[in-house]
């Protein structure tokens, strides 16, 4: 079990068939083979959450996921929400309400409150601050971000 | 948008019409952030690159006798394994010494361990291979034969005779001591009708950047150039120590420096990993990648606090303070760091206790030892927890006794709000602080009274709520007082350079880096109002020794009030010489005119007379259609450094409002208030946004974060799952508030607030604890307050 195995999945939309060896994880084979740098690697144990990506529709963590496993997958990482709009309105409440700082956690930390945007429309801010809880932010104090979170889910449900 | 001619020359180039000073604007540049298309250096590639791995030591102190590297070597995908010995061919050790911290003194360190590891996770040996993943294989089939020594692990017998001696050249484990002795302190005590003593501690803790520190180092043979891609708070710094220690000249090594994954002073230091990969990178002619993995962080990112300070403060029966006293111990590991010592925190705390209060009775002793641990070093708010928690908690402990009320005790003694400037007991100048009117405004915003009775009515029902206040002074903006005059050269001054580029825009170089603060912000919010230009079209540049005037970075809380002051200058100069052109352009004279959105005005009414693009134009490609003699000069370059103050002090307070839970010893946090007073604000969110996050890693301090190392120097909790760092649900809402009292000393007026959150947070929690276990007759004087130290103090395990 140490050779090569192929795989072919979904990246962004793009199809991806390659060669991985069985032990590599998502996250090293996203930012390593694939250049997408976007997905940030912080404990590799899957407690900090910086590397928070979209496997078929699920969020996981990219570092505790072997590349083999999203063998026909879908995979969307951060730099295909942003291309594909997905995520624009979250992006400026965080730009506006300076939700991020030195900006490593905040891909996951978007990842991780679509998630729970798409789950729950009408989320109070403990409910938020519990499910941001998988993502570590050491810069913020979080409170910016429950902020930029909370003017999402508001501003999404008077635009329905 | 009109003008106000009439005041034109009278306005301070903050108020000028469009101003961004004072304004949220959001930082530029954040979508590439937002949309994962940074480059922090974990994301840096280069041709030829190798990755390096370092094989550490796991014992805490042990002698190397063997290393046999020959199995790693013979594996596919190794380039190298190299020792301690063999690339001491290639650098020099150094010692983390300061002159100015008398008889601070330090062994000789090197990049990897020579013969002898002093802590659990020192690098014995480097494995270079083509990927990081084969370096990792190969570091495993390099095999060590160590000889155990005994470990010096608890700073209290570090300095028995018993104990051994980590390095026998020192004669003793004693690393720094200083005293200091002010007014008449014994006979203070002698006549307080109540004194209090008592012991505070505070656990190890570390920063937990969410980015590992990383470097790629490139020798480039051929140039015989270095260059260093880290990410670093200061890059004119780790240029300075590299070019030394390599035998280089500086202009050889280029440091860089983009997106910086967090920093809070842990990528402010040197550390021998950093500087084992910049000489393997030139041993092996190519570039070679370092980035720490997370347990690696754990064991040799710097650590800090870990002190043990026995704390006495005298009153007089209505309550005005009459002496302080401390006595505090600090173990910084087996080194004092490179190059800003790992004394600088302990002689905070000297400088720092005590000093909101009016009391001129003051006597310290601090002393720092070394220990068979993780260094210790700068972390945000060097010494300012150790002092704050230190003083607010005597202030709070003896108010108790006496029965005044903590708002009470600390209007009766902190420093009037008119006798500015005067000067600490321990000699540290203030040009103007606020406490009185940050306290008031503090007790405003968290309606203190109603807290007070909602405390009261919520005991009746066994529920146990705390109000906690500390109040601190920050330094911030240091001169060269801080290390320069010490013998490091760390530049205490910066550099910033503007030009107008050919199409109007504005290019601006300044030597302050970025690690999330708003430094490109605030450079630009400045640059912007003061040239009339709007800020989308000034582009800033900095983190690039080769690209960027000298100076020392962003540390310490001086990138608003330092860089920030030399951006205004340089502004200034380069709105002086667009002005002299367009005269010259306009046939009239600069008192005249003046720059408005983008364009050149007349003064008098605004009337719109020459775009800047236009100028640019007719400067860079038709400047023969200019009169005679004239030659126009649209770049300006301006330094700062303040000479006046050798700190510009900030205040402020905090408060913190919990709930006890006596049954199980878990602390809610329900709310926290703050109140600073950092001088002019550049950008209201930006500030509050550093208190914030600066306030939750004191909170981290207070409740959760701990360095737990076993008797034989183990660190046994090295992972993000052990390690407990704040998460959004346990945080509370963070109110802040200001009190403005610019420093006169530059035209901007600003004063850093990046490190104030962190210095008052623990001290707020931990009186709030104490407020709350009142019933009970329970005093905690440790942090961090984990549930087992609450149920300790209430006996109930």
């Amino acid at each position: 079990m140490t050779a090569p195995m192929p795989i072919s999945l979904q990246v962004n939309g793009e199809r991806v068939d390659t060669h991985v060896l069985p032990r590599l994880n998502l996250a090293d084979f996203l930012r390593e083979h694939l250049h997408l740098t976007g997905t940030h690697v912080g404990c590799e144990h899957g407690v900090c959450g910086a590397c928070t990506v979209r496997v078929n529709n699920e969020i996981v963590r990219a570092c505790l996921m072997l590349a083999v496993q999203t063998h026909g997958a879908s995979v969307q990482t951060i730099e295909g929400l942003s291309d594909s709009g997905e995520v624009a309105d979250l992006q400026a409440a965080f730009r506006d309400r300076n939700a991020l700082q030195c900006g490593y956690c905040t891909p996951g930390m978007l990842m991780a409150a679509q998630d729970f945007l798409l789950q729950q429309a009408e989320p109070d801010r403990e409910q938020i601050r519990e499910h941001l809880s998988g993502n570590y932010c050491r810069c913020t104090g979080y409170q910016a971000i429950v902020d930029a979170v909370e003017t999402t889910a508001r501003s999404r449900k008077a635009h329905k | 948008m009109t003008t106000r001619p009439a005041h034109r020359d009278i306005l301070s180039v903050l108020d000028r019409p469009n101003s961004y000073i004072g304004k949220t604007v959001p930082r530029p540049n954040l979508d590439r952030l937002l949309q994962g298309r940074g480059l922090y250096v974990s994301d840096i590639e280069l041709p030829r690159m190798a990755h390096v791995v370092f094989l550490r030591s796991p014992h805490a102190h042990a002698m190397i006798m063997a290393i046999d590297g020959g199995a790693a070597k013979r594996l596919p995908g190794v380039i190298a394994v190299v020792t301690g010995k063999e690339l001491a061919a290639v650098i020099t050790p150094w010692v983390g010494v300061l002159s100015h911290l008398k008889g601070l003194k330090s062994a000789p360190q090197s990049a990897i361990a020579i013969d002898r590891v002093c802590w659990q996770g020192e690098a014995v040996a480097a494995v270079v291979a083509t990927s990081r993943a084969a370096a990792e294989d190969a570091a495993e089939h390099v095999t060590v034969e160590y000889r155990e020594l005994e470990a010096v692990t608890d700073m209290r017998t570090a300095l028995d005779p018993k104990t051994p001696v980590i390095h026998s050249a020192l004669g003793d484990n004693l690393a720094f001591e200083r005293t200091h002795d002010a007014g008449q302190v014994d006979r203070a005590f002698a006549q307080s009708d109540t004194v209090v003593e008592a012991e505070f501690v505070f656990g190890r803790h570390t920063g937990v950047t969410l980015e590992p520190r990383a470097v790629v180092a490139d020798w480039n043979a051929a140039e015989a150039r270095l260059t260093i891609y880290q990410g670093t708070q200061a890059p004119h710094m780790v240029q300075n120590i590299a070019a030394l220690h390599l035998g280089l000249q500086e202009q050889q090594v280029r440091v860089v420096c983009k997106d910086v994954g967090g920093s809070f002073g842990i990528k402010v230091h040197i550390y021998a990993d950093e500087m084992a990969t910049y000489a393997l990178s030139k041993l092996l002619r190519r570039p070679v990648k370092f980035v720490a993995d997370r347990i690696e962080s754990f064991n040799t990112d710097i650590h800090a606090r870990d002190h043990r300070c026995m704390g006495r403060i005298g009153v007089e029966r209505d309550g005005t303070i009459t002496a302080f006293e401390i006595d505090d111990l600090t173990g910084i590991g087996p080194y004092s760091m490179y190059p800003r010592t790992s004394a600088i925190e302990a002689n905070q705390v000297v400088n720092l206790v005590g000093s909101p209060y009016v009391t001129k009775n003051y006597r310290a002793r601090a002393r720092v030892v070394f220990q068979n641990k993780n260094l210790m070093c700068q972390y945000r708010a060097v010494g300012h927890p150790i002092a704050c928690s230190v003083t607010e908690g005597l202030v709070d402990l003896v108010a108790m006794k006496i029965g005044v009320d903590p708002v009470e005790i600390r209007r009766r003694n902190l420093i009037a709000d008119d006798a500015y400037p005067c000067a600490s007991p321990s000699g540290l100048r203030f040009e103007k602080l606020s406490h009185h009117a940050s306290l008031d405004k503090l007790l405003g915003m968290m309606d203190y009274q109603l807290l007070r009775a909602e405390q009261a009515e919520l005991r009746k029902k066994n529920i146990h709520r705390g109000i906690g206040i500390a109040s601190f002074v920050e330094v911030t903006n240091p001169s060269a007082a801080f290390y320069g005059v010490g013998g490091a050269r760390i530049s205490s001054q910066d550099g910033v350079a503007v030009r107008l580029d050919a199409q109007g825009s504005v290019i601006c170089q300044t030597s302050i880096t970025e690690q999330g603060q708003g430094s490109e912000s605030l450079t630009a919010q400045i640059v912007g109002s003061v040239l009339g230009v709007s800020m989308e079209r000034v582009r800033v540049i900095l983190g690039d020794t080769d690209n960027t005037p000298y100076g020392g970075g962003t540390w310490a809380s001086r990138g608003a009030g330092i860089g920030g002051e030399a951006a205004l200058q340089a502004a200034k100069s380069l709105r002086k010489n667009i002005l002299d052109v367009a005269a010259a352009i306009l046939q009239s004279t600069a008192a005249e005119l003046d720059i408005v959105s983008n364009s050149v005005v007349d003064a008098d009414d605004g009337t719109p007379r020459i775009e800047l693009k236009e100028l640019a134009r007719v400067v860079y490609f038709r400047p023969d259609t200019l009169p005679p003699g004239i030659q126009p000069e649209l770049m300006a370059t301006r330094h700062f450094v303040p000479r006046e103050y050798p700190f510009a002090f900030t205040n402020g307070v905090q408060a913190s409002w919990l709930e006890v839970d006596a049954e199980t010893g878990f602390i809610k946090l329900l709310r926290h208030w703050v109140v600073e007073d950092c001088g002019t604000i550049i950008n209201p969110q930006l500030v509050d946004e550093q208190i914030r996050g600066g306030v939750v890693q004191g909170l981290g301090a207070a409740l959760f974060e701990k360095c737990i190392y076993d008797e034989r120097g183990q660190l046994t909790n090295a992972n993000m799952a052990d390690y407990l760092v704040p998460m959004a649900a346990e945080m509370p809402d963070i109110d802040v508030g200001h009190v403005v009292s610019p420093t006169a000393e530059s035209e901007l007026g600003a004063k850093g607030a990046g490190e104030a959150g962190t210095a008052g947070a623990a001290a707020a929690v931990a009186n709030a604890v104490n407020d709350a276990l009142r019933p009970f007759g329970a005093i905690v004087t440790e942090i961090p307050l984990t549930p087992q130290v609450i149920l300790t103090a209430l006996a109930r395990i």
